[in-house]
C-alpha cells in the first residue's frame, strides 16, 4: 500500500428500476462487471437505511431478487465514487444495455 | 496472454455442458476464456480424463482456469486432468466446490472484471449450500 494519503470521495444516489424486470440473473451480472471497472468501494441498498451489500459481488447482487419497480440506492467512496454512482445509475437507467 | 481467469465446464452429460457454457457466453460475454467437455468416449453419460485435459488447455490462461463439475466423477476425473497437467500449468488450475450452472456464471462473472483464480474460486464457493 502507498504511504501517500489518498484523495478519497463520498457519492450516493438511486434510481427506479422500472424498465427491467427486475434484478434477475443478467441485470445482476452487468451491474457486478460495472461496478468492478471502479476502484471505490460500490454498496448497494434496496431502501435508504439499507441494509447495504457489496456491489461488486454478483452472488449478493443476484441475492437481492429486486423486482421491476424497486429503487436502487447506491453509495460508494474511494477516488472514483462520483463517477462510479452516475454510471450505475446510467446502466439501470438504459434498461441494463450496454453503452455502445 | 489471455488475460482473464479461464473456465471450464465438465458434466456426465454433454447437453448440460453445453447449455451451461451457452448461459455463461449469453450473460458474461466473450471475455473469458471457456471450454467444455461431458460425456463418454463412447457416447453415454460420464466425463473423461483426456477431453477434461483438451478442455484445460483450450480455455488456457496464464492467470489460471477453474473447473465446475457436477458429480462424483466429473470431480475425481478432474483431478485426475490436472494431475496430468504440467507442474507449472498444475498449480494453477482449480476444481471449485460449487454447483456447476451457478457456479459457473457467478465464476465468469468474478473472471470478467480480471480477478484472481483465488477470487474466483470464492465467488464461485458462495454459492456452495450451507
Amino acid at each position: 500500500m502507498s504511504s501517500e494519503s489518498i484523495l478519497s470521495e463520498l457519492a450516493e444516489g438511486s434510481v427506479l428500476m422500472d424498465h427491467a424486470v427486475g434484478l434477475h440473473a443478467r441485470p445482476s451480472v452487468k451491474l457486478t462487471q460495472l461496478a468492478k471497472t471502479f476502484s471505490a468501494r460500490i454498496e448497494l441498498g434496496v431502501s435508504q437505511n439499507g441494509p447495504w451489500i457489496d456491489a461488486k459481488s454478483i452472488v449478493k447482487v443476484m441475492a437481492t431478487k429486486a423486482p421491476k419497480d424497486t429503487v436502487l440506492f447506491f453509495r460508494a467512496e474511494g477516488t472514483d465514487a462520483a463517477a462510479a454512482v452516475a454510471a450505475l445509475i446510467g446502466l439501470v437507467k438504459r434498461d441494463f444495455e450496454d453503452v455502445h | 496472454m489471455k488475460r482473464n481467469v479461464g473456465i471450464v465446464i465438465v458434466s456426465h452429460s454433454p447437453d448440460i455442458a453445453r447449455g451451461t457454457a451457452d448461459m455463461v457466453r449469453q450473460m458474461v460475454g466473450e471475455k473469458v476464456p471457456l471450454a467444455w467437455c461431458g460425456g463418454d468416449p463412447g457416447g453415454g453419460l460420464g466425463t473423461s480424463v483426456e477431453a477434461i485435459i483438451a478442455a484445460i488447455q483450450k480455455a488456457w490462461s496464464e492467470k489460471g482456469v477453474a473447473i465446475l463439475v457436477d458429480l462424483g466423477g466429473a470431480e475425481t476425473n478432474s483431478e485426475m486432468a490436472v494431475e496430468m497437467l504440467s507442474e507449472e500449468r498444475r498449480e494453477r488450475v482449480v476444481v471449485c466446490n460449487a454447483p456447476i450452472v451457478e457456479g459457473a456464471v457467478m465464476a465468469a462473472t468474478e473472471a470478467s472484471a480480471g480477478s484472481s483464480l483465488d477470487q474466483v474460486r470464492q465467488t464461485a464457493e458462495e454459492m456452495r449450500p450451507a
